[in-house]
């Protein structure tokens, strides 16, 4: 039934790499400004938080546009990554893993500020008194502490990244074997005649994908809590 | 010889903290009614708390000086530190736990001290269990051996039998005398009984009200409850 075409499996290969590294790349970021939100305190901390909350309430056209704007050859920031860096956004696959890795940031960051909100500070305390410098502190207490609501994040943004559509395709266009995701793929499909099999395959695919990644999180989450509550 | 000279002074709300001490070797107890600054005057010792005014030397080693700006991280304080509530890693097992301060320092493993403290405090047959499925009284000794383990210049002790229930309190104090007895650590006990005070301290600290009312020996209990 699963027999898919090689343009399906570009599209499948294409989507499952596109969110892994937009995942990946997310992740330091996500870590980090989850800190600040859950830990520092300074001028403009309410404006963060607006700006890494808006892609979930911007219509993704939006997104995609200023994304386009931003991080075309031409733009402010796409521009400068290109002359220093020789990286290209637009209408690459690489375009596509950002703005996949935009629209999941805020999924992201929400679960890990969270669980470094939840965080005793006394451990870390108790940790430093052992001889932890604040580094150390982090690595060995706060991130593992913190395990369960990263791995949540990971997958939310993992799974947003996989669905995306509206800021991609925008951004970087509709291209097969460069830019077209699964969800571009079923899209297109669905506009020509006799595209019903091809899409109703993706569609399957679609669902596989997200339900081996709920799968995989709802195991890890489990390992990461039990660790806390017991053998 | 001088251990511990501390000279602090800390506004805490409506509570002024102004005291000053001085400490040799052996159990000293820091005793005093709920509210006294007990707490607070251990956490600035330890480098978690910063005070207002003032310096705190441990054998001869600058840890806090307001005057020159000196401040040592509590990291680089090396003292032993046992907490009302243990606070163990729920995320490490209990040797984890127990050699979570050799790692930090980045020591090699020292297996003959680790089996002396693990038995001194009869918590061998505990190692690989995780602090939630631990009893109160194994809790605190495993926190306990966990702070031994860092090698301290000085164990500070804040109400460790606090969250214990009378028949574990008893199960704690022999393992505290045999570390007294044993051990060549001195020790700061923070506690308001003054039944724990007599049976563990060499020497009293009376704390009121944020500030120092007597210094001295056990005598100092004699109409205390």
């Amino acid at each position: 039934m699963l027999d898919l075409s090689p343009a399906e499996w570009t599209a499948v290969e294409l989507s499952l790499r596109i969110a892994l590294v937009a995942t990946a790349w997310a992740l330091p970021f996500g870590i980090a400004i989850g800190w600040l939100l859950a830990r520092a305190k300074f001028w403009g901390k309410t404006v963060l938080d607006g700006l890494v909350h808006l892609p979930l309430v911007l219509p993704p056209v939006v997104t995609g546009y200023l994304l386009l704007i931003w991080f075309g050859r031409k733009g402010p920031i796409g521009g400068f990554l290109y002359d220093h860096f020789g990286v290209i956004f637009a209408f690459r696959w690489t375009g596509a893993a950002l703005a996949s890795g935009v629209m999941g940031f805020p999924l992201l960051v929400r679960p890990i500020r969270l669980a470094l909100e939840a965080i005793d500070r006394r451990l870390e305390d108790a940790a430093a008194t052992l001889g932890a410098n604040p580094l150390l502190v982090f690595v060995t207490v706060t991130l593992p502490l913190a395990l369960p609501g990263i791995i949540a994040g990971v997958l939310l943004c993992f799974a947003r990244a996989l669905g995306e559509f509206g800021a991609t395709i925008t951004f970087v266009s509709n291209i097969p074997g460069e830019t077209q995701t699964i969800s571009a793929a079923i899209y297109t499909f669905l506009q020509i005649p006799d595209g019903d099999a091809a899409a109703g395959r993706l569609v399957v695919v679609a669902i596989v994908l997200s339900l081996a990644a709920l799968i995989a999180a709802e195991w890890l989450g489990r390992r990461a809590s039990a660790r806390f509550h017991g053998e | 010889m001088i251990v511990l000279a501390l000279e602090v002074e800390k506004q805490l709300g409506a509570l002024t903290l102004a005291v000053r001490f001085q400490i040799a070797g052996g159990v000293t107890a820091l005793f005093g009614p709920s509210g006294a600054g007990k707490t607070s005057l251990v956490n600035m010792i330890a480098g978690l708390l910063k005070p207002d005014r003032g310096s705190i030397v441990l054998d001869d080693i600058t840890l806090f000086d307001a005057a020159k700006a000196v401040n040592l991280p509590p990291h680089r304080r090396r003292i032993g530190y046992v907490f009302q509530e243990g606070r163990l890693f729920p995320h490490l097992n209990v040797r984890q736990n127990l050699d979570y301060g050799r790692r930090m320092s980045g020591r090699p493993r020292d297996p003959t001290e680790f089996e002396r403290v693990a038995s001194l405090l009869g918590i061998f047959h505990l190692l690989h269990r995780r602090p939630r499925l631990l009893s109160g009284g194994e809790r605190q000794r495993v926190a306990i051996g966990r702070a031994l383990l860092m090698q301290p210049r000085l164990l500070l002790l804040d109400e460790p039998l606090a969250s214990l229930d009378a028949g574990h309190k008893g199960e704690i104090l022999p393992y505290l005398v045999r570390l007294r007895d044993e051990a060549a650590i001195p020790m700061v006990y923070v506690s308001h009984i003054a039944a724990e005070v007599r049976q563990i301290a060499t020497s009293v600290v009376r704390l009121d009200d944020g500030c120092v009312a007597a210094t001295g020996g056990l005598e100092l209990l004699a109409d205390a409850r």
